[in-house]
C-alpha cells in the first residue's frame, strides 16, 4: 500500500486525520488518541475509563483524563441529565490535557450520543450500543418521534460501528446462573474488551483488578472476566471491518511512575507534609462535591496517625481544625466554594490567632450551589479577598492533578513555618483528572520546621505574639508549663497578645499581618517561564488547571513561529518577587481563566499592566485550540 | 506533649488570676461564677498547663481572659466545635467551654447538640441570663415569650428553649443546673461535672443586672427560694419548701406537689441520676412562676450516663489501624500499588 493510500485508509477507519505515518501488526501507528466513553450514570463508565487509563499508563503512554459526571447520583435512566462521561487522551508524546475533541466516541445509549456528539472530531469514530437506541431510549434522549440517528444518515460524516452489546453480553453469560440485572451490569466490560483490542492493549491488568474487587464473589469475577474477554475476541473476529490503532509508549523522562488523580494527590501531599513536619495530621471536613474524595482518601490512612473528623457542618469543620491547630496538629479543612463561604468568619479568626491551618478549596461552578460537578476557577477573589476586615493570607494553586501533591505540600510548609492559615486552590478538573506521576521519595521532600515555643527560664514572661524574622509567632501548645496564654479574635497588642483597642495599635497590627504574608515571598521559588522566549510579543499568564491547555497551545504556537511564552503562577498571594519583571518583557499579557476575569484584575491592580483577560465560564476546561486562537489574535 | 504522667504541681486560686482587668459590669453574676471556678479548679488534681478554657462570643465568653491557663476567646457559637477539635487530638487536656444562652443555643445551636451526642469529655458552663447582654439587650432564645426588649417592643413572639430538655434530647450524658447566687451549690456541681467522663453540661442561672435584672430572683431571693426551688440529690426524696414541708410524687408520669403534713416522705419520688425518663420529667419542671399551680425549678445533677467518649474511640481507631496495618510508610504511600518504569 502506498503511503498516501495508507493515510487515506487509516483516516477513513480511525478518524485520526494526520497523526500517524506507518502501520505495524495490522495497526495504524498514531502519536496520540482521545477516547470519550459515555453512557448512563449506572453504566459503569467511570470504571471503564479508569481501567483503560491504568492499562494504557502501565503500557507506557503519557495520559491525561477527565471524568464528567452528572450532578444527580441516579438521574433518571436514559435521560440527558443522567449522562456520565470519561475522556482520556494518551500518546507516545507528552500529553498535557484530556484532549479538546475525541477521535473515538463510545456511547452506551442515545442520550450519551446526543450529549457528546459535539465533542467528536470531524470524521471521528462512534461505537454505539444499539440496544441503547431503542424507542424508549430515543424518546428519553428527546429525539423526535421515529428518528434514530444510527439509522437516518445524520451521522454520515462519522464512522459508526453498531454493536449489540447487551445481546452479546447475554449470549456470553448464558448458563452462568446470573440474573438479568447482574448480567446487564457487566456489559461495560464487553465494550472495554473491544476497546482494548482496537488499541492493542491487553486485558490482564483489568482481569487482576476484577479478581481483587470481587474477591468474595467468584461468580461475579467469572462473569466480568468472560465478558471482558468476549469483547476483546469480538474485535478479532470482526477484524475485517475495524482498523486497529497502535499508540506506542511515550518517550518521557526516565523514572518510576504511577497514575495520579488530583484529590488523592492532595490527600497524600497532606500526609507527606505532616510526616516531614513531625506533626499529627487533622482534617475537619464536611462532605461536598468535588472535595469529598480528599476526606475519603485521608480516612483510609489512619495508620499514618491521620485523624479525620466529619463535622456537623462547614463551620465546625474549620473550627474543629482551628482547635486541633491550637493543640499542635497540622490542621486542614477541605471544601468547595459554598462551604468556603461558610468558613469565612473562622478563616478570619485563624488569621488573628496566627495559627497554622490549610484551607482547601476544590473549586466548582458557582455562585451558590452552581454547578457542583463542573469545574471553574471563580473562587480566586474569594480566596484572596473574601473576608471581613484587612485579612490577607497566602494563596497557592495547583496546576495539574499530580501537582496537587507539591502545591498542597507547599501550602503546609508555609502554614507551619509562617504561622498562618494558607489557602490551597484546586478545582473539579484537577480533582478528578489523572496523569502519570513520577513520584518523589520521602527523602527528596523539603523539610518542614514547626516553630514551637519552648519553656522559658524562671521569671521570664511568655509573649505569645513575639515574632521571628519572618514575623511568624511561635506555636505555644497547651500542656507546656509556663506558656499559658490566651488568644482570641479581638485585636491584639503586638507581642503580649493582650486585647487592645488602641487606634495606632490596630493600624500597626493590620500592616504587620500584611507584611507577614508579604514576607512569604522570601521563602518561595522565583517565577519561571514554562515555555517560550524571555522577551516577546505575547505572554500567556495562567494559574491553576488551565496549565495543560495553555501548555499545549503555546507549544503549538511556538512550533508555528509565533512569539509567545507561557508563565504559570502557583503562588498567587504573595506573588513571586520577580513576576512583575517577567510580565514587562512582553508586548501583551493575556490571562485565560475559567471565570469572568479574576487573576487579570489582580495583575492589573498590582502592576498597572494592561493585561487582557480571556474568559471561559462553561463548567468545562479551555480547549488548547481556543487558547491557540487567542494567541494568534493577540500576535 | 502529654502531661498526664507528670507530677502534679499544686496551685491556688490566686495562680489562676490573670493580669487583665475584669471588665464585666459591676454586679454581674459572672463575677461569682469566675470566683467559684477559680476556687474549684485548683482542687481538681490538674496541672495548670493542661487546662484550656474555650469560649465563643458574648459577655460570658470573656471568661478565658481571666483564667491563667491556656485559653481561646473564639467566634460566636463555635467554642464547642473548636473544643471538639482540640479534645479529639489532645484527649489528655482538661477542656472547659464557657458559653452563653445566645452563643450556645442560638448561633451555636448546631455545634452544641453535636458535641453532646458525640460525648467529648469536656465541661460546658452555660451561663444563662435569658438576654443578649453584649449587644445591649435583645431577647435571647431562652427569654420568656412576650418579653419586651429593644428588638421586641411589642413582646417576643418566640417560644423559648428549655435548655436542659434540649441537652437530654441531644443525649447529653451529664445534665445539671445551678445558679450564680448559690456559690456552695455551684462549686459542688462543678466538681461533679469535672469528675464525669463525657460532656458535662452545667446550666448556670446568671443574673444580668443591666438588661435583665431579677430574671431568676424568685429562685435566689430568700423570701421565695425555698418554695420555688427543688434541689435534687441522688438517692434522696424530692423535698422542698419552707420547713421542707413539701414533696414531689409521681402520679403515673405526672409530677405532683404534695404536703408532707399529709403524706410521708417515704411516698415521695426518690431522685435517681441514672433514670433517663425521670430526668426528662425533671427538665420539664419549667413552668412560669406566675402560672398557678406550678412546680418548683430543679437544681442539681439531673442525669448522669456513662457512654463512650468520642476522643477515646477516635484515637483507638488510629491505634487499631497501626496495629493492623503497621505504622504508615510514606515511601510506600507515595509509590502506591501500580507503578511502571520508564527507561
Amino acid at each position: 500500500m502506498s503511503l498516501v493510500k495508507l493515510l487515506t485508509f487509516a483516516q477513513h477507519f480511525t478518524g485520526l486525520p494526520v497523526l500517524f505515518t506507518e502501520m505495524e501488526n495490522n495497526s495504524v501507528i498514531a502519536t496520540e488518541a482521545t477516547i470519550l466513553f459515555a453512557g448512563d450514570s449506572g453504566d459503569g463508565i467511570q470504571l471503564t475509563g479508569d481501567q483503560f487509563t491504568t492499562t494504557t499508563a502501565l503500557f507506557g503512554n503519557d495520559v491525561s483524563t477527565f471524568p464528567n459526571f452528572p450532578a444527580e447520583i441516579r438521574a433518571p435512566q436514559g435521560t440527558l441529565a443522567g449522562v456520565s462521561g470519561f475522556q482520556i487522551k494518551f500518546g507516545s508524546q507528552e500529553i498535557y490535557t484530556a484532549g479538546d475533541h475525541c477521535d473515538l466516541l463510545v456511547v452506551m445509549n442515545a442520550a450519551a450520543l446526543k450529549a457528546n456528539l459535539n465533542q467528536l472530531k470531524p470524521g471521528g469514530m462512534i461505537i454505539a450500543n444499539t440496544e441503547g437506541f431503542d424507542p424508549k431510549n430515543l424518546r428519553l434522549a428527546k429525539y423526535p418521534e421515529g428518528v434514530n440517528p444510527l439509522e437516518d444518515g445524520s451521522l454520515s460524516d462519522y464512522k459508526v460501528y453498531k454493536l449489540e452489546v447487551t445481546k452479546m453480553t447475554k449470549a456470553t453469560l448464558e448458563g452462568s446462573g446470573l440474573g438479568t440485572k447482574e448480567i446487564d451490569r457487566t456489559k461495560n466490560m464487553f465494550v472495554l474488551g473491544y476497546i482494548f483490542w482496537i488499541y492493542n492493549r491487553t486485558p490482564e491488568h483489568t482481569i487482576k483488578f476484577i479478581e481483587q474487587k470481587f474477591a468474595k464473589r467468584p461468580e461475579i469475577v467469572d462473569a466480568n472476566v468472560k465478558t471482558l474477554k468476549a469483547g476483546y475476541h469480538f474485535g478479532e473476529t470482526s477484524e475485517t471491518f475495524m482498523q486497529r490503532v497502535q499508540v506506542k509508549p511515550a518517550t518521557i523522562e526516565p523514572g518510576i511512575y504511577r497514575n495520579m488523580t488530583g484529590n488523592p494527590a492532595t490527600a497524600i501531599g497532606l500526609i507527606a507534609a505532616a510526616k516531614k513536619a513531625g506533626l499529627p495530621l487533622f482534617l475537619g471536613s464536611y462532605p461536598i462535591t468535588p472535595a469529598s474524595d480528599i476526606l475519603h482518601e485521608l480516612s483510609k490512612h489512619k495508620n499514618f496517625g491521620v485523624r479525620t473528623f466529619q463535622a456537623e457542618d462547614e463551620i465546625a469543620a474549620i473550627t474543629s481544625a482551628i482547635g486541633a491547630a491550637f493543640g499542635g496538629s497540622l490542621a486542614v479543612t477541605t471544601s468547595s466554594g459554598p462551604g468556603i463561604a461558610l468558613k469565612t468568619e473562622a478563616i478570619g479568626l485563624a488569621i488573628m490567632l496566627e495559627l497554622p491551618l490549610v484551607i482547601i478549596n476544590v473549586q466548582r461552578g458557582g455562585p451558590s450551589t452552581g454547578l457542583p460537578t463542573k469545574t471553574e476557577q471563580a473562587d480566586l477573589m474569594q480566596a484572596i479577598y473574601g473576608r471581613n476586615g484587612e485579612a490577607p493570607m497566602p494563596v497557592i494553586a495547583a496546576q495539574t492533578p499530580a501537582d496537587c501533591f507539591f502545591a498542597v505540600y507547599e501550602a503546609c510548609r508555609i502554614a507551619v513555618e509562617h504561622s498562618t492559615p494558607v489557602f490551597f486552590l484546586s478545582d473539579g478538573y484537577l480533582a478528578n483528572g489523572a496523569e502519570p506521576w513520577k513520584f518523589p521519595t520521602s527523602s527528596e521532600l523539603k523539610p518542614i520546621n514547626p516553630n514551637f515555643a519552648t519553656p522559658l527560664p524562671e521569671g521570664e514572661t511568655f509573649l505569645p505574639y513575639k515574632r521571628d524574622e519572618k514575623l511568624a509567632r511561635k506555636w505555644a501548645v497547651p500542656g507546656v508549663k509556663g506558656l499559658e496564654h490566651r488568644i482570641g479574635g479581638l485585636e491584639k497588642e503586638n507581642e503580649t497578645g493582650n486585647i487592645s483597642y488602641d487606634p495606632d495599635n490596630h493600624e500597626f497590627m493590620v500592616k504587620l499581618r500584611a507584611e507577614k504574608v508579604a514576607r512569604v515571598a522570601d521563602s518561595i521559588p522565583s517565577q519561571t517561564l514554562d515555555n517560550g522566549p524571555e522577551k516577546g510579543k505575547v505572554l500567556v499568564l495562567g494559574w491553576g488547571s488551565t496549565y495543560g491547555s495553555i501548555k499545549t497551545a503555546v507549544k503549538k504556537a511556538l512550533d508555528e513561529g509565533y512569539s509567545v511564552a507561557h508563565c504559570h503562577v502557583r503562588y498567587i498571594m504573595p506573588f513571586p518577587k520577580n513576576l512583575e519583571s517577567i510580565l514587562r518583557n512582553y508586548d501583551t499579557v493575556i490571562v485565560p481563566e475559567m471565570n469572568n476575569g479574576q487573576l487579570v484584575k489582580i495583575i492589573r491592580d498590582k502592576f498597572l499592566i494592561d493585561a487582557k483577560g480571556i474568559s471561559k465560564i462553561k463548567g468545562i476546561p479551555f480547549t488548547a485550540d481556543e487558547i491557540f486562537q487567542h494567541i494568534v489574535s493577540h500576535s | 506533649m502529654s502531661t498526664s504522667q507528670l507530677e502534679k504541681v499544686p496551685f491556688t486560686s490566686k495562680d489562676l488570676v490573670t493580669d487583665q482587668d475584669v471588665r464585666w459590669c459591676p454586679g454581674c453574676g459572672d463575677y461569682s461564677i469566675l470566683k467559684q471556678v477559680q476556687t474549684v479548679v485548683p482542687e481538681l488534681g490538674l496541672n495548670r498547663e493542661e487546662i484550656v478554657f474555650i469560649s465563643g462570643i458574648g459577655c460570658s465568653s470573656r471568661f478565658p481572659y481571666y483564667m491563667e491557663t491556656y485559653g481561646m476567646h473564639s467566634i460566636h457559637g463555635r467554642a464547642t466545635a473548636i473544643a471538639s477539635g482540640l479534645k479529639a487530638t489532645r484527649p489528655e487536656l482538661s477542656v472547659w467551654i464557657v458559653t452563653g444562652d445566645g452563643d450556645s443555643l442560638s448561633i451555636g445551636g448546631n455545634h452544641f447538640i453535636h458535641l453532646l451526642r458525640r460525648n467529648f469529655d469536656v465541661n460546658i458552663l452555660l451561663f444563662n441570663n435569658e438576654i443578649y447582654g453584649l449587644t445591649k439587650g435583645q431577647y435571647s432564645p431562652t427569654s420568656e415569650a412576650g418579653k419586651v426588649t429593644k428588638s421586641t417592643p411589642m413582646g417576643s413572639i418566640d417560644h423559648p428553649f428549655n435548655p436542659l430538655a434540649l441537652v437530654l434530647g441531644a443525649d447529653g450524658t451529664f445534665v445539671a443546673r445551678t445558679m450564680d447566687r448559690d456559690p456552695i451549690h455551684m462549686r459542688e456541681v462543678l466538681k461533679r461535672a469535672n469528675l464525669h467522663k463525657g460532656s458535662s453540661l452545667v446550666e448556670i442561672y446568671q443574673n444580668c443586672n443591666v438588661f435583665n435584672d431579677g430574671a431568676f430572683e424568685v429562685y435566689t431571693d430568700k423570701k421565695t427560694k425555698a418554695d420555688e426551688t427543688l434541689f435534687v440529690e441522688h438517692g434522696k426524696p424530692l423535698v422542698f419548701g419552707a420547713d421542707k414541708a413539701k414533696g414531689i410524687i409521681l402520679d403515673g408520669f405526672t409530677p405532683k406537689v404534695v404536703d408532707l403534713n399529709e403524706l410521708s416522705v417515704n411516698d415521695l419520688w426518690v431522685h435517681d441520676e441514672s433514670d433517663r425518663v425521670k430526668a426528662g420529667i425533671l427538665t420539664r419542671f419549667f413552668d412560669e412562676v406566675n402560672t398557678e399551680p406550678h412546680l418548683p425549678r430543679v437544681f442539681g445533677v439531673f442525669y448522669v450516663e456513662d457512654r463512650a467518649r468520642y476522643e477515646d474511640v477516635f484515637n483507638q481507631q488510629i491505634a487499631d489501624s497501626i496495629r493492623l496495618k503497621g505504622e504508615g510508610n510514606l515511601d510506600k504511600l507515595l509509590s502506591g500499588n501500580n507503578t511502571w518504569e520508564v527507561k
